[in-house]
């Protein structure tokens, strides 16, 4: 209860900042639509020569594209900003401001930020959705409740695995780099995870989750999510939010806060 | 006459000084620069993935390129990657907004030079960290490679003039930065073209006619397509050399550019603070 007031408030606060800088919605907007054109043309290029890419036929992969870029969006306006303010906090000793706070420290690193106007990809990304659903003929109820089930295991597993590397800030300190090696990483999500090769496969399944995170959404749109495969998912995602928990606790011993 | 000589001599004693700083200021930050690079790899990693799986399904090959002639377009990519890496518009912004830009411009030398010796210098130690990187992509897919004496000639020269052609346009658009302080919408649209009209998404000839066409009038190619084809061994010997003289047309191009909007741009500056 506690923690949703706080969600809440925060979001209100982001939002309140963001809308003085409205210019910034078109230039989001513009650079959505400029990734959304080179993801059409790699499709075109690829369907320009077969009719399908190891079983994924157009607009199927079209709604991984949607998932990919829906999934995106919540990364730029949600996770990427509070893993950057939290970066910045323990590299500057300003983390004890939180720590002394009376509610848990890791809801307040991981929800204090909104950058709004990245959001765009999120309407983007549902639209390509749409149009992907669309051409595959529609898809059931149930398939909608799975995609958006996905969608928010989807979530929690990326921001799992960003919170464990962000907590190795307490040992580094400087870890940037490898926030922009993630976002390198996330564009393998482009496409579903069959198409890579065996030890990439793992990679992007179990070292870095963004090949499980884009594909199972997906798969709710495609048929090819059974009850199994979802409990799965579900299962991981657990352990993955179980593991960065710990992680955390852990890390938090190591900081040494501003006047240390 | 002896001023010329002289000038000659000072220019040359800056890139190396400067070059030797960017060398021993990089190497401090061995992880960084490792991660860093790390990170432009999985780019061609994905490309390379789904054209193989393309060139599979159509039984071997795609566009005339085999899985070996894929893995080696895309690992040879990796080397032409790091090599044109430079300076961008975003690093020309941070300046004029922090002011650094005012020091800049008192220095006797065009700041252009500054950049271009520091970042030639990283390429040092970018180079050296690529090294274990290309065994294991090598390993992993198994390029088929087998470029001549004088193709490797080539590519050693060819990859240092994209890296000039490419920092020099892009310095050229970060001069924009004078006129107007947000310069993200104009740069990201350049970068699509780039993208696109290169060679660094997919070989240029598995483009459509007329885009590859569009590509022939911009700089783009002699930065990517051009310095990897030399090394696959998929350019004659005439279209080895022409490339060379291309490449130089382009340096020329690029700096007159250069030359021209710095002094519009240098005239409308105004320092604040400091």
């Amino acid at each position: 209860m506690r923690a949703t007031k706080i969600f809440w408030l925060h979001f209100r606060i982001a939002a309140m900042n963001e809308m003085q800088y409205r210019v910034n919605f078109f230039l989001s907007l513009f650079q959505s639509l400029l990734s959304l054109g080179v993801g059409l043309v790699v499709l075109g290029l690829v369907f320009g020569q077969v009719h399908e890419l190891n079983g994924w036929s157009k607009p199927q992969l079209l709604a991984v594209f949607g998932v990919f870029t829906l999934l995106g969006g919540v990364i730029r306006m949600m996770l990427k900003p509070n893993v950057a303010q939290f970066m910045e906090d323990v590299e500057n000793g300003t983390l004890d401001y939180i720590l002394t706070k009376p509610v848990d420290a890791q809801l307040m690193v991981s929800t204090r930020k909104f950058e709004f106007w990245q959001g765009v990809d999120i309407v983007v990304g549902s639209v390509v959705l749409a149009v992907a659903v669309t051409q595959l003929g529609g898809a059931s109820p149930l398939a909608l409740a799975t995609l958006v089930l996905g969608l928010v295991l989807a979530v929690i597993m990326v921001n799992s695995f960003l919170c464990m590397l962000a907590t190795l800030a307490f040992w580094f300190i400087r870890i940037r780099q490898l926030i922009d090696m993630f976002e390198g990483i996330y564009q393998a999500g482009r496409w579903p995870i069959s198409v890579y090769p065996g030890w990439l496969k793992i990679g992007l399944s179990l070292v870095v989750p963004v090949g499980i995170a884009v594909t199972v959404p997906a798969s709710a749109v495609t048929g090819r999510l059974n009850g199994w495969i979802l409990a799965a998912a579900a299962l991981f995602t657990l352990v993955l939010a179980g593991l960065s928990r710990m992680f955390w606790k852990v890390g938090l011993r190591s900081y040494s806060g501003a006047s240390a | 006459m002896t001023e010329k000589i002289s000038r000659f001599a000072g220019m040359r004693a800056l890139y190396l000084k400067n070059m030797q700083v960017a060398l021993q200021r990089e190497m401090q930050y061995r992880f960084t620069n490792f991660v860093g690079l790390l990170g432009f790899m999985f780019e061609p990693v994905i490309y390379l993935a789904v054209w193989t799986s393309i060139a599979k399904a159509r039984g071997g090959t795609v566009n005339g390129y085999s899985a070996g002639a894929l893995a080696a377009y895309y690992i040879v990519w990796t080397l032409v990657r790091s090599f044109n890496l430079v300076s961008t518009p975003y690093g020309f912004e941070r300046r004029i907004q922090n002011g650094q830009i005012s020091a800049q411009l008192l220095r006797p030398a065009h700041p252009i030079h500054y950049d271009l010796s520091y970042f030639a210098g990283w390429k040092l130690v970018s180079f050296l960290f690529w090294i274990p990187m290309a065994f294991v992509l090598t390993a992993a897919f198994k390029p088929s490679l087998s470029p001549t004496p004088l193709e490797i000639g080539i590519f050693v020269l060819a990859i240092w003039g994209g890296y000039l052609i490419r920092s020099i346009f892009q310095w050229a658009l970060g001069l924009f930065c004078f006129w107007t302080t947000r310069v993200a919408a104009v740069f990201e649209l350049y970068m699509v073209l780039e993208v696109l009209l290169s060679g660094r998404l997919v070989p240029l000839s598995f483009l459509p006619p007329w885009a590859q066409h569009v590509a022939d009038f911009l700089p783009f190619q002699w930065c990517y397509a051009y310095p990897i084809e030399t090394l696959i061994g998929r350019l004659n010997m005439t279209e080895l050399f022409v490339g060379l003289a291309m490449q130089v047309m382009w340096i020329a191009v690029g700096s007159g550019l250069v030359a021209l909007v710095w002094k519009r741009a240098a005239r409308r500056h105004t320092a604040v603070g400091n």
